[in-house]
Order: structure tokens, then sequence, then C-alpha cells
């Protein structure tokens, strides 16, 4: 069967539906509806289990826990505020450093400023990022990062460590391993999701678009801000969003660089911890059981915080379609 | 049609790669395995054993995960492991869930020293640690190093205008606890009411490093930091390391032999569960620590009953020369006398 390239307007006729009941097709579809139900399936089970195992803390420490700071294993005191700070903090300073970093890769390299057969080795050298191991990217954080930002952070301190919040600098005492660089760290490592997918998105804004809006008299400044970059901007945030998601959930080189420490601090200078980095620092140890229901607990919050950042995400990409529409 | 070939080209495919990979599965030798899982703490010394073991009985191959000391105790439990490994032994309630203390054989097999090192521009070594400075520290009440608490025991050192960076290890671990069973020790101090001892602790002060590794990178980089890791790691990394008050009032650096005198005047238990919370003797170093193996007395597979048992024995007699070379400490020869005797019950 051949068929026409895919802008035809009409919708063709259904040809996969085929009659006989044993037709390949109809197997595939099972298989695939199979995969598809397994992956809810197993996101489900997840979601069961690690409640399940929570109980115990659940029981005894309830909405209780979302407001205690404490952390003591030794008399098993369990609060997952200072956790649930430091994993969006972390994730809000990579952010705040990843978007626009990554946007300007994307715009750089999907607009003509150099021939194509440079372009494209600096797209894959970006992607290639995506495939370093995130235990590389925390040794790398400790011998060679860390470094770095303590000499800038002694330097804010000297500089800046005025600026107060109720008292207390917000550019405290300059540890090296801390929520700031965290922060640099996951920028870096999500920096080729959002860039290499707004990348992608950008370029598939039809050219007709971006020559109507040059014919128009819009410079070029004009044409990415008031042009491609709306019309992009569910792709965009989808790639935020896809970045935002790993940053929450980023465990090794998070914990190798945070200095975990449960505390909430106002200098961002200051060592902060994860809940990921918690459950990887104490799963293996901890051996009763309101011990490993308060880290149960703390991976259901996770998986809270990243369903309402996906929700909302969701609720963006549909608002801004719609606006468009 | 297309998708026709390709839903069947496929489907070939993954037929192909299965018949491929099933031949592979059923090479697996048929020699005899024993599997063990725990303590990080002993893993260089037991990986060294079981290697040369495996040279001497080629039929026989020991596994040995280093997930952690709670991690042994939980695997041993679920009897998921032929044999757990724990820096911590087990405690009543751990036992009681095994079925209680004449259940589970506790063998200790090595012991070693936690050592602080240090990080003080122009002070490669010499510097001396009184108890309560040490604990003090850590409770964050003393922060500079120049400190008069700690120049007082510290004339012949320069000691810098420095903030104390605290370095402690984040994930739980059973040097933690043995750093942390030594501190509650000591009367002078409030660290047993106000942090207490345990693989994981609420530490009041400090930066948390992930494995020995994360403490002493921290403590390399940082000018003024303190950390606490396995004398052995230290010793290989040729970090600075503090002299520490024992309880004698002398100050001792770690080696294998202050870590021998401190095992010395140890009485050992039936079970020989023992924490070395505080040894006596002038040149014992005060924070050191027992690593126990873990089995069950009855009930396990004849066979690797039988060369568990042999495989004990080996260690605490020939397996003994590989034991300094990895800067950890013997047990005394009468305990490990004892130790094979215990072995014996094992079926």
């Amino acid at each position: 069967m051949q068929t026409q390239p895919s802008n035809q307007l009409e919708a063709p006729e259904n040809l996969t539906a085929g009659g006989g009941s044993l037709q390949p097709d109809t197997i595939a579809r099972g298989v695939f509806l199979v995969a598809a139900l397994a992956v809810v399936g197993t996101l489900f089970w997840m979601a069961f289990v690690v409640a399940r195992d929570a109980m115990p803390a659940i029981s005894k420490f309830g909405l209780g826990f979302l407001v205690n700071s404490t952390w003591d294993p030794v008399v098993e005191e369990f609060g997952g505020l200072t956790f649930v700070f430091g994993t969006i903090a972390s994730s809000a300073i990579a952010m705040l450093l990843a978007v626009p970093v990554g946007l300007g890769i994307a715009i750089f390299l999907t607009e003509d400023f150099l021939p194509e057969w440079i372009l494209t080795p600096i797209a894959f050298m970006v992607e290639l990022l995506a495939a370093i191991p995130s235990v590389v990217y925390g040794l790398w954080g400790i011998f060679v990062m860390i470094p770095i930002v303590r000499a800038v952070e002694t330097f804010l301190n000297q500089t800046l460590g005025w600026i107060q919040i109720g008292g207390k600098s917000i550019f405290g005492v300059p540890y090296g391993p801390g929520l700031l660089t965290a922060g640099v760290l996951l920028a870096i490592m999500i920096l080729p999701t959002i860039a290499s997918i707004s990348r992608d998105v950008l370029k598939a804004i039809p050219r007709s678009l971006r020559n109507g809006s040059l014919a128009l008299g819009a410079t070029r400044w004009e044409t990415i801000f008031r042009v491609l970059l709306p019309a992009a901007s569910s792709g965009v945030v989808g790639a935020c969003i896809l970045g935002l998601g790993r940053a929450l959930g980023e465990t090794m080189a998070v914990t190798m660089v945070i200095g975990n420490t449960p505390q909430i601090d106002t200098s961002i200078f200051a060592p902060a911890y994860t809940i990921a980095a918690l459950l990887a620092n104490e799963f293996a140890e901890a051996n009763t059981a309101v011990h490993i229901g308060a880290l149960f607990f703390a991976a259901l919050l996770l998986f809270v915080i990243t369903l309402l950042v996906n929700i909302v995400a969701e609720l963006i990409v549909r608002r801004v379609s719609l606006e468009r529409n | 049609m297309q998708t026709n070939k390709w839903t069947r080209r496929a489907f070939v495919a993954t037929a192909a790669l299965a018949s491929l990979a099933s031949p592979l599965l059923t090479q697996i030798a048929h020699a005899l395995t024993l599997s063990g899982a725990g303590a990080t703490f002993p893993a260089p010394l037991y990986e060294k054993w079981f290697f040369e073991y495996n040279k001497k009985n080629p039929d026989v191959k020991i596994n040995y995960q280093s997930i952690g000391s709670g991690g042994g105790i939980n695997q041993i439990t679920n009897k998921t492991v032929d044999f757990g490994a724990s820096d911590a032994a087990m405690n009543d309630e751990q036992l009681a869930k095994v079925g209680g203390s004449s259940k589970m054989l506790m063998l200790p097999m090595t012991a070693g020293a936690v050592a602080i090192a240090y990080n003080l521009p122009g002070v490669k070594s010499g510097l001396r640690l009184t108890r309560v400075v040490l604990t003090d520290i850590y409770l964050g009440k003393v922060t500079k190093w120049n400190d008069p608490v700690i120049a007082s025991v510290n004339r012949d050192v320069k000691l810098p205008d420095l903030p104390i960076a605290v370095v402690r290890r984040s994930d739980s671990s059973g040097t933690t606890f043995i750093f942390t069973n030594h501190l509650s020790a000591i009367k002078s101090s409030d660290w047993s009411e106000k942090v207490g001892k345990g693989t994981s602790v609420n530490w009041p002060t400090g930066i948390g490093g992930k494995g020995n590794q994360g403490v002493a990178a921290q403590v390399q980089q940082t000018p003024g930091a303190i950390g606490y890791v396995e004398y052995a790691f230290a010793a290989e990394n040729n970090l600075s390391v503090a002299a520490v008050e024992n309880r004698e009032g002398k100050f001792v650096l770690p080696t294998v032999k202050s870590t021998e005198a401190a095992l010395e005047g140890t009485k050992y238990p039936e079970n020989f569960r023992v924490f070395i919370e505080d040894p006596d003797g002038a040149s014992s170093y005060p924070i050191v620590g027992l690593t126990w193996l873990l089995v069950y007395k009855e009930g396990n597979d004849k066979a690797k009953a039988a060369e568990l048992k042999k495989f004990i024995t080996w260690a605490l007699t020939e397996g003994q020369q590989y034991v300094e070379p990895l800067k950890y400490t013997p047990i005394p020869p009468a305990v490990a006398k004892n130790v094979i005797k215990a072995a014996e019950q094992l079926k």
C-alpha cells in the first residue's frame, strides 16, 4: 500500500483495522496495549508499595511530618520539612540558571548565526552532556566545581555578605558544598534536556512564520521574542518541565555536593539536603520500621511534588495553546 | 503493508535474541557459591579473603555485597543471603526477629580504628585532641582552631585562626556507629544526651560527605576541616590524622599496634557481642570497633554450612596474613580460637 506524504488534508480511511481476528495488526495492537497498561500499572504499583511501607511513619507522625524539621534516627523522631525545602530550593536554583542558558543555546542553534556545519557538532556536544553518568558529575563537582564555587562564595561573602534576612546573611559562610553548589551542578545536568528539546521545537516552526515576520519589517530580535518563542512556548515549557523533573529526582550527584545537612538556612551557601539524597544515604542501613517508614514517607512526598509539578506544567501548556487558538 | 512487515521483523528479531540468550544463561558454573552482604567497613579485607580463598579452593566462590551493616542484618534476617556482616553486631530487638540470640552466631572477624583526619595549612602532623575537645568540636561548641582549649595541648603546633569545618558521614555507616559510640562513652561530655549513638545520628553541626571518599575529599579540600574516616582509608590516602586522648589521658595515634592494644583489655561475652566504647590501657587508641559475620546456627544448607566453617577457620588462621597489610587489626589469637570453636556449631 502506497501512502501519500502526510500533508494530505483529508484523513485516509482506517486501513489498519483489518478483517480477520488474527491479523498481525491485531496482535500488535494487543502488545502495545499491554505495554501501555504495564507502564501505568507499574506507576500505580510503585505508589501503592511506597504508601504501604510508609504507613508506620504516616500513622505515627501524620501531617506533622510535613512541618517538622527534626530528623533524628537515634530517638526516632522524623520530619520532612528540611528535605522538601532542599529539594525545591536546589531545583529552583537549577531552573533559574538552566532555563535562560538552555533557551539561549536553543535559539543560537536554530538561528543562522553560524553555518550549519559548525552548529550541528555544537548541538551534538550539548546532547552529549546528557549521556554523562551522574556519579561522574558528582565527582567532577567535588574535585573541580567545589573549589571554584568556594572561591566565588568567598568573594560574594566578603562583598555582599551584609545582605540579610532576619539578621542572618544570604551570602553566609562559604562552605563549598551546599545549596548553591548543588543548584549549579543540577543546572549543568538539566541543560542538555532543556536546550536540545527547545532546539527541536524551534526548528519545527514553519519557515513561513519567520519569513512572514521579517517581511512585515520586524527585526530579528522581535521575530525571536514576539513570534518564534510564543509559537514554540508549549514545547519549551515541556522541555523545562522535563528538566525540572530530572532536577527534583537527581540523587547521586546532588548527594555528593549538597553537604547533606537537614536544615533550612537563610544562606544559599549553607549545606542542605534533598529527599533523593536522604534516600540514597540512609536506606541501606535503616532497620527499624519507623525509620524505613519515614524514608518511604519522604519518597511519597517526592512523588507528590513531582506530580504537582507535572500537573501545573500541563495546565500551563494547555492555557498557552488555548490562548493562541 | 509496511507496518505488517515491520511487526513481523520485530517478532523474528525478538525470537532470535531470546534463543541466543538462553544457552548463555545455562552456562553458569555449577561450583558452590556462598553469598553474603553487609558492612562496608571490612569490605576490602573480606574481598581479599574471598579472592585468596577462591584461589585455593577453585570450586568455592563467595560473593559479597558491601551494602552496609543495616542491609546485611536485613538480608540475613530475611534469609536472602548465606551470611550477613555488621559493624554493630545485632541488637536484642534484631535478634528477637530471628528467634532469639541462640539462633544466630555473631563471629568477630577483624577490628579497625576510626581516624580523625584534619586539614590545617602548615600542620602536617602532630595535632592532639583531648576527648572533650573532640566531642565539643562535633557538638559545635568549639568552632575555631586557635581556641585556647585546643591550643593548650598543642603548644608546639602553630594553630591558624581558621573556623573548624566539621565533616561527617552522611550515609548511615558502621564507622559512624564506632565514632558516636565512643563519644557517647565520654562521661564528661553531654554527647550521649544531646546526640547519642547509631549508624546515623542527628548531627548538631557540619557537612555530610558520602562514604569515606566523600569525607576524605571534603577534608582534603577545605582548609580547617576535620573529619572521621576508617583508619585503613586514612592511611592509604596519606591523610593527616590527629592523636586522640584515651581514657588514661595519653595521646595516641591510630595504628594497627595501638588498636591491638585497645583490643587487649576487652572481655568477650559468650556471643562475642562487645562494643569497645572506651578501651583501657595507656597505649590504646580510643576509637576502635569489631566487625562481625552473622550466620544462622542451624538450618543452613549442609554443603554451604561445611564450607562456611572451613572458610571461617581459614580466615582466622592462614588468612590472618592479609589483615595487617590492609591496615586492619587482627583479633587476638586466643579470641580467634574461641571464634573458630563457636563456628563449629554451624549446621
